[in-house]
């Protein structure tokens, strides 16, 4: 990895009353952590709310992934706030609506089909993910 | 005699994503709420004070709650402060670990063998605490009932 590749923010939601919001939780992990740790920094939703520094300038400098458990939206909300750019707005719920074989169920600990739909829209975003451009195609700093 | 609506406190995890600690935030206060204080207690989503209605913003005005971080720069008591009301307790697992001298814990995925403990630990905290929030409120109500 170089310094300039754009690396994209990945904001999952805090939801903590409905199996959808540690989805959102799980499938930024996996994505972070597994399918694209090289492209993608993880960024805690508590921090936008307090607006501590580093993760208000990551949001408003790089393009952002949300993830949100519930219509309310929070992460893609909080993002706005702070002037981030989305180039993905990530509705667990609609992802689930394709895959109604995926049924979430527990909080604390998801069972295996809530575990395959975190998977499956981490697969989507690492797509997106894929199609960010780099710094270089952007600033075409590399090109004559 | 009327029936009053049963007194119950917010508890709002930071949740922090970044942090095993915030793991921990996380599952303490759904261990309170389902297994250790269930009915005495509702869980809060933090980014819903900016992102959610008045109702939510609102709600700390009128109910006790307990804010629950991982690290030092809690998230959840300021953000609570802040936009609904003063926390009535908080708890910092940082803090509190380091207090029991038990190791810091990490896999904010799936979190170790310190991680288990710093959520029993926190979790038997934070359950003390809506213990004192609750019976501080009910001996309040009495005082003034009692009031001439």
């Amino acid at each position: 990895m170089t310094n300039r590749e754009q690396r994209v923010a990945i904001v999952p939601c805090s939801g903590i009353g409905k199996p959808f919001g540690t989805v959102s939780r799980e499938a930024a992990y996996e994505v972070c952590e597994v399918l694209r740790p090289d492209r993608t920094d993880l960024v805690a939703l508590s921090k936008l709310v307090l607006g501590e520094r580093d993760a208000c300038r990551r949001v408003a400098t790089q393009p952002a992934v949300t993830i949100d458990g519930c219509m309310l939206k929070c992460a893609a909300t909080l993002v706005r706030l702070h002037e981030g750019t989305i180039v993905n707005e990530v509705a667990v719920l609609d992802v689930y609506r394709r895959h109604k074989d995926l049924k979430p169920e527990g909080i604390a600990e998801l069972n295996e089909a809530g575990c395959e739909l975190a998977r499956v829209v981490a697969r989507e975003i690492a797509e997106v993910v894929d199609h960010v451009p780099r710094s270089e195609d952007l600033t075409g700093a590399d090109h004559a | 005699m009327p029936s009053l609506p049963e007194r119950k406190v917010g508890i709002v995890a930071c949740s922090g994503e970044e942090l095993a600690v915030g793991t921990v935030t996380r599952l303490a206060a759904l261990r309170v709420l389902h297994d250790l204080r269930p009915g005495r207690t509702v869980t809060i989503c933090l980014p819903l004070f900016l992102a959610g209605g008045e109702g939510d913003r609102a709600f700390a005005r009128f109910h006790p709650t307990i804010t629950v971080d991982g690290c030092a720069l809690r998230c959840a008591a300021r953000g609570t402060a802040r936009y609904s009301g003063a926390p009535a307790a908080s708890i910092v697992v940082d803090e509190l670990v380091a207090g029991q001298g038990l190791p810091r814990p990490d896999g904010r995925r799936s979190l170790d063998e310190a991680g288990r403990q710093a959520v029993d630990l926190t979790a038997t905290r934070l359950a003390a605490m809506v213990d004192e929030v609750l019976g501080a409120e009910c001996a309040e109500s009495c005082e003034r009932e009692a009031a001439p």
